[in-house]
């Protein structure tokens, strides 16, 4: 790529750009850029809630790229990926997409992702962080090969109730056939592009895949098709919320990356933050496996759980306790937020047992700063299931496309 | 020569206006106790000091860089108040013969990209070298500032500080303890083998674990001597390196300044002959100059060989200890040079603007060619190929240099005391700078041309001038029989010597060398618990 | 399909015949797996000329417990010493050799020889104390469970016992390296390089690494209770050792098919199940015992599919590339060391004149290179046991350090340089040794690799070294001759004790499949 050639050497500009970066710079009004995976991406480019409500109300761009990526191929890649995560991966059909988690020999989850099933011996792993060491130090001893694709697929997440309009508008057809999770191929101006039915927002709502000479004109595209659909760039500040709503876990917030940790007790495993509906232990040996059957015979110490916290002040990294004169310390909260579409005052947070039980009543001491004066408050909040917000539209195929 | 008494009693002679001298002194002076430190040289510092050779140039012609300085002790004796400022550089460099190069940056994504240029797999697995790097300062850092127990004593503080670090150690979990284990043990080229693929990685790692010691990379026993590198205390940034600005003498200067201001005295020109005993007690020192020092508590700076086979009389030690102290091995492995230039020298294989050119510059890119250079000391003759760290402090401290012009500190591994062709000479101390300006200028032509002034110093020379027996920068072998309660004899690991009345608070003793401090602090404590002043509880000390 | 063993032992070496024996003696049902059509691994007597016979690796029997041999019968069952308390000779090339245990001749001082045996008794303490620990599991750290708490206090209580003094002493040296130690205590060059010699035989260390002090004292360690005065020759060679054990497990009821290439561990439910033979045969059996190196058992063998990455990560990481070469001749005639009659050629020769020649010697193969002149430990079995050779001819046996796994050059292009360079060192001491050579036969590691199914060809299955001894032998996770996987042991030099024809591991691995199947 000439971009590569030209561009500053990274001793004076460490973040890489996007292939979307000369749109996305131009549609930032306010000027904040956040680190991400090696690159500079949008923050927030107008308002934090107009963005918001693009992914609740009718259809959100955002620039996905910096999303780590692994081609793993091979005549071993699907036993690979099977002992490396803890769902069955040989159930995932090719043209399929899987969430998964992954951990370390004590069980504790490394990191989460999407697996794309591309042909029987063909996946890419999407991943928030680097990880080549552990995914080449996993590939021991299996007939594989793992490279990272990252620069070379340029990817937008469309998000939104109006997400398979615009699609449909820019002239793919037939992607309201998509099921959640399928992959589907279609062609664009002449140029190939991969759209799977996927996201973090909890909402319907797609991915697409491109090479990065592509994004330019994409970008320019759906700007076009989607100019009627209310169509608009997102930051990540707005996809948090949405992700928060959705009950998704994000690494280093709502857990440390176990082979990232320091410190002693750190790491976490699937039970722990309650995604053991991704954990087959009847599939096989996988990574950590001996672990979790031990954990789970021994009984879960703590759980992430969803809260419901009475008023509207969001319990950020508040410490929960059992008691209202928070004497007994039980956790903490790791993500907080007024939900804008709930109208509920949400969080996810660490609880000790037994607390972490559905319906449990926990006390959360949030700390408020207004206008320089601190005050201290101790809200009731409520043990709750996940994800706060379910909308339908996110299952239903075909999908909505008005 | 007829002794001459010294009017004045004092609490405490230190022997040696050296760092650790000093910063026992400071602590002691704080307790209330006259303390005297007396210096053989016209100045104090001893391997920490600033001198100006040549012109307006200052070098820092021993210690160079200061980081592992304990930051509890700088402020409990109020450096920064005397005049201690530590500015820290960014990142370092190796040079390769192939032209390219290997920088590291602070910044997370410049760092891996830069690795990435050599191995994509390493710039990652660099993470996990970095976090086990830290797990493992996390272990030890609390440990350089206790005296180390004697595992066969049955003493309740012994058996309490066994259960301590053993509580500490087994907090860790199985695997960790493991990991520990096989760290403490394992050799710097095999443990970095376990973490990277590219040679350049490698050798740019494994320099912190050569510096100053008679092994090599390949020598089990080097990994732990990595986190030197890591345990740099700089404003809490775990890594970070620093220059003292003025040079390292401003370490010292700084300790002096307040000794005295705690009320001690500094004697220069003044080097300690003799302890003086009686009925097994010291009772003082004999200087040089023919005077007597009384006092009760004698602290020596000097390496434990200088002290006990130098200053006492054999008859009063245990012929054992006496054997121990001849068996420390304290080898001369280092060379230095100190170079005035007349501009910042060109390095063609750094990119024009990296901010690495401030940092260490080395020119060994292979783990073999290191080690090579090991075998160079083994067969007795200075490396042929010798692993440098180089730096420019000028460049950031404008202190050091007349404007425009540059100071560079070049430290040298690996150089005998003593040559299989028999002693150092003016024609082969010549040749040894030769063949280090030569190594340089394969990366820098127009380093030559650039010298002012280049002071050349081989082990010999630094013994002879500093003191250090060899010349060794860490006053014995950081190997892991001279470590912990085997530092720096069996038995005699707690400051304490056979002699009633005398300690050591050299380098010699845990936790051993560096610009750390830690065995100075350590053995103040120690003094000062035998003194019954330990009640005057000084901040950092436990 | 038959029931199911209660042990499958995969690989008929000498751990894996003593394992199998002690679990025949209690009574438990084994099958020994030997891929190779005869037992004994890298312990057997081979035929490397026509009328020659040579022991493939080791020569010496030294370290083998006199209770396995009585324990197992093994003289009854047919090991005969054809010499015992064989006496080292380190040659000189002119001059008087050196003769040890020392006395004063070959130029040693009067003190040297004072200054030898204080060494040999306080080295000999030392490593009495530490056997106990070669017979036992090593405990693991941190599980808090009363059996290794009490090994760890046990442990702890055998160094205090050793008094102030010598606790201090052991917990100095164990972390020197030869190389000092043994100037702090000797003035002859050639007395210092002997003693230093054994501590690196072996390894992958010269006298100058820090830690050969350990492997000197876990030789002697090993030594102090052995067979035969610590240095024997078997008659007819190590494969006799074999046989006996072979003989011994199937006189307690094991049974023994050679030829039986293993290709998998069959595992059902996260447990081994028995093993998959290379020609589709499958065996079941309730506890797998391997008794191949780490990385054949858990990568060839069980596969990274049932391991965890980190687990595996450490196996990769398990150095275990071999530095030992071993050379044998064929000779017409006794090779005509100076000064040695065939009474001397009943020794252990070595070729160590100088502590820098076998520091030099190391030095080569950390450049992927051999010792262009190596330091050697020679043995002539044919003077004590004719049944070795043809009438009046000999073989000289010779244990080479160093030889790197992998030469810079390939070893197909030098091995015939390192062959001449070895003839030619020992000519120096032998003159006129090249015309009596009928064959000659070099084995680099990477021929004991191939030829014995030794991964890295290193005879210990691995480095001994600090971080591969003892409790993280051979790596955390698969200590206690257990592994991560239900059902599955190890039982090779590749855990605890290490290598050398002990038998100790095949004994505690045996001792930890009864205990686990109780």
């Amino acid at each position: 790529m000439s971009d590569a050639a030209n561009r500053p050497p990274h001793f004076k500009q460490p973040l890489l750009t996007t292939p979307f970066h000369s749109r996305t710079r131009a549609c930032s009004t306010v000027d904040q850029f956040v680190a991400w995976a090696g690159y500079t991406t949008v923050d927030v480019y107008t308002t934090v809630e107009q963005e918001y409500f693009a992914i609740r109300n009718a259809c959100s761009v955002y620039d996905l790229t910096p999303m780590v990526k692994y081609r793993i191929t091979g005549k071993d890649a699907e036993n690979y990926l099977n002992r490396l995560v803890t769902r069955d991966v040989r159930r995932v059909k090719p043209g399929r997409v899987a969430y998964s988690v992954w951990c370390n020999d004590d069980g504790h989850l490394i990191d989460d992702g999407t697996i794309f099933r591309l042909e029987t011996g063909e996946f890419l792993l999407c991943t928030a962080a680097r990880q080549l060491d552990w995914l080449l130090d996993s590939a021991i001893g299996f007939d594989v090969a793992v490279e990272e694709v990252t620069e070379s697929i340029a990817a937008l997440s469309l998000q939104g109730p109006t997400s398979c309009a615009v699609l449909k508008a820019l002239g793919l057809r037939g992607v309201e056939r998509l099921r959640p999770f399928d992959i589907g191929r279609f062609v664009l101006g002449g140029a190939d592009m991969t759209v799977s039915r996927t996201g973090f927002t909890g909402d319907l709502g797609y991915e697409l895949w491109m090479t990065p000479a592509d994004a330019v004109s994409v970008w320019d595209r759906l700007m076009i098709a989607g100019a009627s659909s209310g169509i608009r760039p997102i930051g990540s500040q707005a996809l948090d919320m949405a992700r928060i709503e959705a009950g998704f876990i994000m690494p280093n917030i709502d857990f440390v990356p176990a082979e990232a940790s320091v410190r002693i007790g750190r790491g976490r495993s699937p039970f722990e933050l309650g995604l053991e509906w991704l954990v087959d232990l009847k599939k096989g040996h996988f990574n950590g496996r001996r672990a979790l059957v031990a954990e789970q015979k021994r009984g879960a110490a703590r759980r992430l759980v969803g809260l419901d916290i009475d008023g509207n002040k969001p319990a950020l990294k508040a410490l929960l306790y059992a008691d209202k004169s928070c004497r007994r310390e039980i956790g903490a909260i790791s993500s907080a937020l007024w939900s804008p579409t709930c109208k509920r005052n949400i969080a996810l947070g660490l609880v000790d047992a037994p607390y972490f039980e559905t319906g449990r009543q926990v006390w959360a001491e949030i700390y408020l700063c207004r206008e320089l004066e601190w005050e201290r408050r101790v809200a009731r909040g409520v043990v709750v299931e996940k994800p706060f917000y379910a909308p339908a539209r996110r299952k239903v195929t075909p999908a909505w496309d008005r | 020569m007829t002794a001459i008494a010294s009017a004045k009693r004092y609490d405490a002679v230190v022997l040696g206006a050296g760092h650790n001298g000093l910063i026992a002194a400071c602590y002691m002076a704080r307790a209330g106790l006259s303390v005297l430190v007396v210096e053989r040289n016209p100045y104090i510092g001893g391997a920490a000091v600033s001198r100006q050779l040549y012109q307006d140039f200052t070098y820092s012609n021993c210690s160079y860089v200061c980081s592992l300085l304990r930051p509890e002790i700088m402020r409990t004796l109020e450096l920064p108040l005397h005049g201690l400022q530590i500015i820290p550089y960014e990142g370092g460099c190796t040079m390769m013969r192939d032209g390219g190069h290997l920088a590291l940056y602070d910044n997370h994504d410049a760092l891996r990209r830069e690795i990435s240029r050599h191995s994509k797999r390493d710039a990652e697995a660099y993470d996990r070298f970095a976090r086990d790097m830290l797990r493992q300062c996390r272990f030890i850092k609390p440990l350089l500032m206790r005296t180390p127990p004697d595992p066969t004593s049955f003493k309740p503080r012994d058996l309490m500080e066994l259960l301590y670090l053993g509580q500490r150690f087994h907090r860790m979990g199985e695997t960790r303890m493991y990991e520990t284990l096989r760290f403490w043990t394992m050799s710097c080229a095999d443990f970095l083998d376990e973490y990277f693929e590219s040679d350049i990685v490698k050798a740019h790692l494994a320099g912190s674990s050569i510096i100053g010691t008679a092994l090599g990379p390949r020598s089990p026993g080097t990994a732990y001597v990595l986190l030197h590198h890591y345990m740099g205390d700089i404003d809490d940034a775990v890594g970070a390196w620093g220059f003292a600005r003025g040079g390292m003498g401003a370490v010292t200067n700084a300790l002096a300044a307040s000794f005295q201001a705690s009320g001690g005295e500094i004697r220069c020109n003044a080097g300690a002959e003799r302890v003086l005993t009686s009925g097994g007690r010291a009772v003082g020192v004999a200087l040089a100059d023919g005077t007597e020092v009384r006092a009760a508590t004698i602290v020596s700076g000097l390496d434990v060989k200088r002290t006990f086979l130098g200053l006492v009389d054999r008859k009063d030690l245990p012929a054992e200890f006496h054997r121990q102290v001849e068996n420390f091995k304290i080898r001369g492995s280092s060379g230095k040079l100190n170079i005035a230039l007349d501009a910042v020298p060109s390095f063609p294989a750094i990119p024009e603007g990296a901010p690495c050119i401030r940092g260490d510059l080395h020119i060994t890119d292979s783990i073999a060619m290191m080690e090579r250079a090991y075998d160079d000391w083994k067969a007795g003759i200075w490396s042929q190929a010798p692993y440098v760290d180089m730096l420019i402090p000028s460049q950031i401290d404008p202190t050091m240099a007349p404007a425009g012009k540059h100071y560079m500190s070049v430290f040298v591994q690996y150089c005998p005391y003593e040559l299989a062709s028999g002693s150092w000479d003016d024609g082969k101390r010549q040749a040894f700078g030769e063949t280090v300006i030569q190594a340089i200028s394969r990366q820098s032509p127009d380093f030559r041309k650039l010298i002012l002034h280049a002071e050349i110093r081989t082990p010999w020379d630094i013994e002879n001038e500093v003191g250090l027996t060899e010349g060794n920068i860490f006053q014995g072998e950081l190997t892991m029989d001279q470590l912990l309660f085997n530092r720096p004899v069996p038995g005699y690991a707690q400051y304490r010597s056979p002699i009633r009345g005398l300690y050591m608070c050299g380098s010699s003793t845990h936790p051993g060398g560096g610009v750390m401090g830690a065995p100075g602090a350590n053995a103040a404590r120690e003094i000062l618990r035998d003194l019954r002043r330990d009640d005057l509880r000084l901040d950092g000390l436990h | 399909m038959t029931a199911p063993y209660h042990s499958i032992v995969i690989g008929g070496g000498h751990n894996g015949l003593t394992c199998a024996a002690y679990l025949a003696r209690a009574g438990k049902r084994v099958l020994v797996l030997e891929a190779a059509d005869r037992v004994g691994g890298a312990a057997v007597t081979r035929s490397f000329a026509p009328g020659f016979k040579v022991s493939a690796c080791a020569h010496l029997l030294h370290q083998m417990p006199q209770d396995i041999i009585t324990d197992l019968g093994l003289i009854r069952h047919g090991l005969v010493f054809a010499a015992e308390a064989m006496p080292t000779i380190s040659l000189a090339a002119d001059g008087p050799h050196l003769r040890l245990p020392a006395r004063v001749n070959g130029g040693l001082s009067g003190e040297d020889v004072t200054a030898y045996s204080t060494f040999m008794a306080r080295m000999r303490r030392f490593a009495a104390h530490l056997r106990p620990m070669l017979s036992r599991t090593p405990p693991r750290l941190g599980t808090g469970t009363a059996a290794d708490n009490g090994a760890l206090l046990r442990l702890a209580w055998e160094i205090r016992s050793l008094g102030r003094t010598g606790m201090r002493d052991l917990l100095r040296i164990i972390g020197m390296n030869m190389y000092d130690l043994v100037e702090e205590c000797f003035a002859s060059p050639a007395l210092r390089a002997a003693v230093a010699f054994d501590a690196v035989l072996g390894t992958n260390f010269g006298p100058r690494s820090p830690g050969t002090v350990l492997t000197f004292l876990y030789r002697l360690a090993a030594e102090s209770g052995a067979c035969g005065a610590a240095m024997a020759q078997p008659r007819g060679g190590m494969g006799t050792v074999s046989d006996a054990l072979a003989a011994a497990a199937q006189a307690a009821g094991a049974e023994i098919r050679v030829a039986a290439r293993v290709a998998r561990v069959a595992v059902r439910d996260d447990r081994a199940v028995g093993v998959l033979l290379a020609d589709g045969e499958t065996i079941a059996g309730r506890h797998v015992i391997s008794n191949a190196d780490p990385r054949t058992t858990f990568l060839n063998l069980l596969g990274a599919e049932h391991l965890d990455t980190g687990f595996v990560r450490r196996i990769d990481h398990f150095r275990q590339r071999g530095l030992t070469a071993k050379v044998h001749l064929a000779l017409s005639a006794a090779p005509p060391f100076r000064d040695l009659a065939l009474a001397g050629l009943r020794s252990r020769m070595i070729i160590a004149p100088s502590l820098s020649y076998v520091e030099t010697a190391f030095n080569a193969t950390k450049y992927g290179d051999y010792s262009a002149s190596p330091a050697m430990e020679i043995v002539v079995p044919t003077a004590s046991d004719a049944t070795m050779a043809p009438a009046a001819q000999h073989v000289l046996s010779a244990v080479v350090q160093y030889a790197p796994y992998s030469h810079t050059d390939g070893w197909s292009a030098v091995k015939q340089n390192f062959l001449d360079r070895i003839i030619e060192t020992i000519e120096t001491y032998a003159p006129g040794l090249r015309g009596l050579i009928i064959a000659a036969e070099l084995l680099t590691p990477a021929d004991i690799e191939t030829e014995f199914g030794i991964s890295g060809g290193h005879w210990h299955h691995g480095e001994l070294a600090f971080d591969q001894f003892f409790m993280v032998r051979p790596v955390p996770g698969a200590t206690q001759y257990e592994s991560p996987l239900e059902g599955f042991f190890l039982c090779g030099a590749g855990s605890h004790p290490g290598g050398g024809v002990m038998g100790l591991g095949g004994r505690n691995a045996a001792r930890q499949v009864l205990k686990k199947a109780a």
